[in-house]
């Protein structure tokens, strides 16, 4: 096998290369990063066959142009609902394609989503930091932001044509409210702002990136002008700055701070809460704890037979046109 | 101390022993956060030690909240704190202009000389806290009484890397080019991000720190020193 290689022509901010993450470094101020949407990333990976965790890229709305200089390479989109244009089409994410040498490729936001990720049938090589390739945006550790005229080298690069096609859409995630277990410091709150805070409709703001989503809705008043001793905070913590204002924290959270937080969404739900756009609203409901942990093992266990699924070879062009022909009851002259 | 337990969403479980910041609910959390690392809950990822409480996150698949707070319960019955003293890590820092911009400001705000607000922040007596804000960002508890000033109202851009900064009772040596409203007092060439892969943050919680003063041509040798490793 051969590398490929591609010249980015354009890389919007917040372009990055992600790895799974970097587990286990809370303790010293390191947030794992890795993919804002988890479930896009990995479907990624199993729609070509590789291996779990490698490293992709993880593309914003600011969107990424590239050519393939040389070399030959299957790759994926996932995630949102992003355009891809390629060899003078135009394709959804979630698709599985070919590049060649000489190929351009724009993958740019559609008509919703935040994130979609690139995957490529190599791996692509880029810097790591304690071992991995997940990039905390403020800093630029770990695998860094794609800069525009940057070479991407795939190693090991191959042609997966039986893999080529539509990557299914993952049919088991629910579009009802954000699941947050609460507290752990909700009794630090006026008396109604549990309540507004599991009743009403937040929006999404501008104020997004890697590290929290501003919301906006009903004031959430804190109970006196309480600062709290700096504590743990988690992907998915909801702060709530002194100003009643909730801020989900994501990928590259901080990892201790002083606001009281009212909740913590769990973690199927952050993965769906990654993509909505500034402007969505959406509605938070409150689970126990218990709840919360039977819900996220049905979630993974539907998200690994999803990934088993789409991980299956669709076979030859002959062999999925022959499915194709069969599903449709219908047969070619 | 008798700690409380809240579940963190799906994947964590926050263990409490106080609602106020003090040198007792932190020995516990250190003390406990030990203990931990010695025997660790089964299906535990890691554990966060921050300043009255204790972070310990684990894999939603193979256990629970109630799982991790039953053993926790049962280690916490021979935990005692302060029985176990922190390393003593050593810290060089550089006083001397350009690196300490806000010297003269603590010194005013101070009521004491450049040279007393240097010679208390030597003598004071440091602790590794916890970490957070920023990767590497080590918090240490123990500016003397006489030089604790606020933090400024507005933060100030692009303070860089291995500035000593203090504010209140605390005291950071910062990883990165940051923006930082604490006030600016020296400049350190020892590496808190270390590049080694076997110890990659010179601190841990529970750490005690001592600064060693050096001049400006030993602060330029040792940085040089630092960029070759």
């Amino acid at each position: 096998m051969t590398d490929a290689t591609f010249l980015v022509s354009f890389a919007g901010p917040l372009v990055t290369f992600q790895d799974a993450g970097r587990t286990g470094h809370m303790r010293y101020g390191v947030s794992a990063s890795g993919p804002m949407d988890r479930l896009a990333f990995d479907a990624a990976h199993a729609a070509l066959g590789n291996l779990h965790g490698q490293t992709a890229i993880e593309i914003s709305l600011g969107g990424l142009a590239l050519t393939c200089s040389s070399g030959a390479v299957s790759f994926a989109v996932t995630g949102g609902d992003f355009v891809i244009e390629h060899r003078g089409r135009k394709h959804g994410s979630w698709t599985v394609l070919t590049a060649e040498a000489g190929d351009r490729i724009t993958i740019r936001g559609g008509t919703s989503g935040s994130w979609a990720y690139l995957a490529f049938a190599g791996s692509v090589g880029c810097t790591e930091w304690l071992g991995s390739a997940a990039t905390h945006a403020a800093s630029g550790f770990g695998g860094g932001a794609v800069q525009s005229g940057q070479t991407l080298r795939v190693a090991n690069a191959s042609v997966r044509e039986e893999r080529s096609g539509a990557v299914p859409r993952p049919s088991f995630v629910t579009d009802g409210p954000v699941r947050v277990v609460t507290g752990p410091q909700d009794q630090h709150f006026a008396q109604d702002a549990l309540e507004k805070f599991l009743t009403e409709r937040f929006a999404v703001t501008d104020a997004y990136d890697r590290m929290g989503m501003r919301l906006r809705g009903p004031e959430l008043p804190l109970a006196g002008a309480l600062s709290i001793p700096s504590e743990p905070i988690v992907r998915g913590s909801v702060q709530v700055s002194g100003d009643g204002v909730p801020t989900v924290l994501l990928a590259d959270h901080q990892t201790t701070g002083g606001y009281p937080k009212i909740a913590t969404a769990i973690a199927s739900d952050t993965d769906r809460l990654v993509q909505f756009r500034s402007g969505q609203t959406l509605r938070f409901a409150a689970l126990s704890g218990a709840q919360a942990i039977e819900t996220v093992r049905g979630y993974l266990a539907q998200k690994t037979a999803y990934l088993a699924q789409i991980a299956v070879p669709r076979g030859t062009l002959g062999q999925r046109l022959m499915r194709e022909n069969l599903n449709h009851g219908w047969v070619l002259d | 101390m008798e700690p409380w337990f809240k579940p963190i969403a799906d994947h964590a479980l926050l263990v409490c022993f106080s609602d106020t910041h003090s040198a007792e609910s932190h020995a516990m959390v250190v003390a406990l956060d030990r203990a931990i690392a010695e025997t660790p809950p089964f299906g535990m990822i890691e554990t966060v030690p921050a300043l009255v409480n204790l972070l310990v996150s684990f894999d939603v698949n193979v256990t629970d909240h109630d799982s991790v707070e039953y053993h926790l319960r049962a280690l916490l019955k021979d935990v005692h704190p302060g029985e176990i003293e922190g390393q003593v890590r050593r810290l060089q820092v550089c006083y001397e202009s350009p690196f300490a911009p806000d010297l003269q400001a603590v010194a005013n705000a101070a009521g004491l000389s450049h040279e007393a607000v240097i010679a208390a922040h030597l003598a004071g007596q440091y602790d590794v806290l916890m970490y957070g804000f920023s990767l590497g960002y080590a918090y240490l508890s123990g500016i003397p009484e006489e030089i604790r000033i606020p933090r400024k109202p507005t933060p100030v851009r692009d303070v860089p890397a291995g500035s000593v900064i203090i504010a209140g009772p605390q005291c950071l040596v910062t990883t990165l080019t940051m923006p930082t409203g604490w006030s600016i007092i020296g400049r350190s060439p020892t590496r808190i991000l270390t590049g080694d892969p076997e110890r990659p943050f010179l601190f841990d919680v529970g750490d005690r720190v001592t600064f060693e003063r050096i001049d400006l041509a030993t602060f330029e040798s040792a940085q040089k020193e630092a960029d070759h490793d």
